[in-house]
């Protein structure tokens, strides 16, 4: 009954991203010919139309695909972890430790960089990491199930102190600098190569892979944390795996593409005001709909004022925002 | 009662604006500038010895490095600015606020607004005129055109590549990319330079072009220029090559992808002719010969 119900809103929310995927490299502010694009006969320096296609386009949406669906998952296991609705991939400071990690490679000038890394995402992974890294030694106790209070409360005070700590870094730096980090919050997906997104892959292909164990457990963990231990769940063990895996997700998405907002918290809340509440459909339907959602709000951000472009956080909210309402009150 | 109150508001009123009235007909001895240009300018017009406070961000000409620091356009330190006894202020056209906090204890404000080299030649001649340097202002503004005019004519008749002014970019890849728009002194000099904006119909100071966006307006030349000094040569090449995946880009194609350094290219003041003549360089090597 499950695997019936799994299998065919997986395969209706694969068509949609897959669908968006393949259009939206077609779609841009220039237009394209792709039979010229493929056309191997130019030399690729002379062929714009494949630089467009293969340089400013496909590592862009891909980039898209990636980061909504990592955020989207993420957003989906945290609210499970949580037991808050409320609950996104930035609530427990890993963004904010990205942030202030980007910020100091922008205000720094730091040209440290580690293979395909350039300095502005390897600080920003580093400073995910190290927040997560704070909240899970705050969190945990050896042997014993987390608090999910101390890791809520534990991560908002890491972001605010975090969020403190980036107003003074550009407080000091100067204006292009300030500006500069103001844009890279923005979030931004044009990351203009391939490099970056192989470089994120392996964080993301293992923190997608913890999730697929993570739905049976999670379920049980949503009804109480004492019921599912008597349902044979290792609570304390789910929980880390939970929140590493979410952490995960969400450092290699803000490192890509920077903190995305509103991805996280609608796309699982959309979903399930469409497939219900059981995470077995949620999460995967989650991850594709997450992937479909941002590359269409990124295709929006980049046609609807060309030349210039609307940074496509301001997008997923005025677009993701709306609609959410309107689901909200119609089945309600 | 109120009658009385009413009068002495009136006179105190009428004594604020008679000692700015008398002020404004005085040369001002001591300035405070908050606008790192502006501070060059003092200097550049002679009146250097005139200026006691500085912003946090001048560090040209070197003579600044002894004089205080007293904040910028975030920052600025009003109770340390009123230490220094200035009689004229100078602040960015934006610190309204600051400003009427000066003027209404009778200290004069120059408010700095940012633009053009029209704007720039503007603010010499004033700026010279409240410090008692009207002539050094009219001679360094009359420089200026000499050098901006015999640039022109050492490029003109000269075909005009489209060019790509980029003021900022993250390091070692092709994100965040600022580019000098189709208004502002930047665009101006180019163009004096003998370049072609590929903005020049986007109506503001900078634009943020995404790669497509740069792959379709396909410049002969970009040009990235940054305010501080040149870093290591390996360093250099690493930032030049993050250009290299634009392939179909003309400017990367014919290796035409210049990465300049120092702050008279970014500094709305006098050395914008310098600025403009390293341009012309760049973009003409041929007409320097």
């Amino acid at each position: 009954m499950v695997r019936a119900r799994l299998t065919s809103v997986v395969c209706a929310y694969g068509a949609l991203a897959l669908g968006a995927c393949l259009a939206a490299p077609l779609i841009g502010s220039t237009h394209i010919s792709l039979a010229r694009a493929f056309d191997r006969s130019v030399p690729f320096a002379d062929n714009v139309d494949a630089q467009i296609f293969f340089v400013a386009r496909m590592p862009r949406v891909l980039t898209g695909a990636i980061v909504g669906s990592t955020l989207a998952a993420a957003g989906v296991v945290m609210q499970a972890l949580l037991g808050n609705p409320l609950a996104t991939p930035f609530t427990l400071g890993v963004s904010t430790g990205a942030a202030l990690g980007a910020v100091l490679a922008i205000t720094f000038g730091s040209s440290l960089a580690v293979g395909v890394l350039a300095s502005v995402p390897l600080a920003s992974l580093a400073g995910a990491v190290v927040a997560s890294a704070i909240v899970y030694a705050l969190a945990t106790r050896p042997g014993r199930p987390i608090s999910t209070m101390v890791l809520l409360l534990a991560g908002v005070t890491l972001n605010a102190f975090f969020s403190a700590l980036i107003l003074f870094v550009q407080y000091a730096a100067d204006f292009t600098q300030a500006y500069r980090t103001i844009r890279w919050l923005m979030g931004d997906l044009d990351v203009g190569s391939f490099a970056p997104i192989v470089a994120s892959l392996p964080m993301v292909l293992l923190s997608l892979g913890i999730f697929a164990f993570l739905p049976r457990p999670l379920n049980l963990l949503s009804v109480g944390a004492d019921t599912a231990a008597t349902r044979g769940v290792d609570v304390g063990r789910t929980q880390r795996l939970a929140f590493l895996s979410a952490s995960l997700a969400t450092a290699a998405a803000v490192s890509l593409a920077g903190p995305i907002g509103f991805v996280g918290i609608v796309v699982p809340h959309l979903v399930r005001l469409m497939v219900g509440v059981d995470h077995r459909v949620v999460l995967p339907a989650s991850a594709l709909f997450g992937a479909a959602f941002l590359v269409g709000c990124d295709l929006v951000a980049r046609t609807v004022l060309a030349p210039v472009e609307v940074p496509v956080g301001v997008v997923t909210a005025m677009v993701g925002g709306p609609f959410f309402l309107w689901l909200l009150v119609r089945k309600s | 009662m109120a009658a009385r109150q009413k009068k002495l508001i009136a006179l105190a009123a009428l004594l604020c604006l008679s000692f700015a009235s008398h002020a404004s007909a005085q040369v001002a001895r001591r300035v405070v500038s908050l606008v790192p240009n502006v501070t060059e300018i003092l200097f550049a017009v002679g009146a250097g010895a005139q200026v006691v406070g500085i912003s946090s961000y001048d560090d040209f000409p070197p003579e600044t490095k002894s004089l205080p620091r007293v904040g910028a356009l975030l920052d600025p330190d009003t109770e340390r600015i009123f230490s220094l006894r200035p009689d004229l202020v100078i602040v960015y056209g934006s610190q309204g606020e600051l400003e009427s906090q000066f003027t209404r204890t009778g200290i004069r404000v120059y408010p700095y607004r940012h633009g053009g080299i029209d704007d720039v030649l503007q603010a010499i001649r004033d700026v010279a005129r409240l410090t008692g340097h009207t002539a050094d202002g009219d001679r360094v503004v009359r420089g200026m055109q000499k050098q901006f005019a015999a640039i022109r004519q050492r490029v003109g008749g000269r075909p005009r590549p489209k060019t790509m002014v980029v003021i900022g970019r993250d390091a070692g890849e092709l994100r965040g990319v600022y580019a000098s728009g189709g208004v502002g002194f930047l665009h101006e000099v180019l163009e004096i330079a003998g370049g072609d904006d590929v903005f020049a119909d986007q109506k503001r100071e900078a634009v943020q072009p995404s790669n497509e966006t740069m792959i379709v307006r396909a410049p002969q030349v970009i040009i990235e220029v940054h305010a501080g000094d040149p870093p290591a040569s390996q360093v250099l090449e690493k930032e030049r090559a993050a250009w290299n995946q634009l392939a179909s880009v003309p400017a990367v194609r014919n290796n035409r992808v210049h990465l300049l350094y120092g702050g008279y290219l970014l500094a709305a003041g006098p050395r914008l002719g310098q600025a403009a003549d390293t341009l012309a360089r760049v973009l003409h090597p041929e007409a320097f010969k």
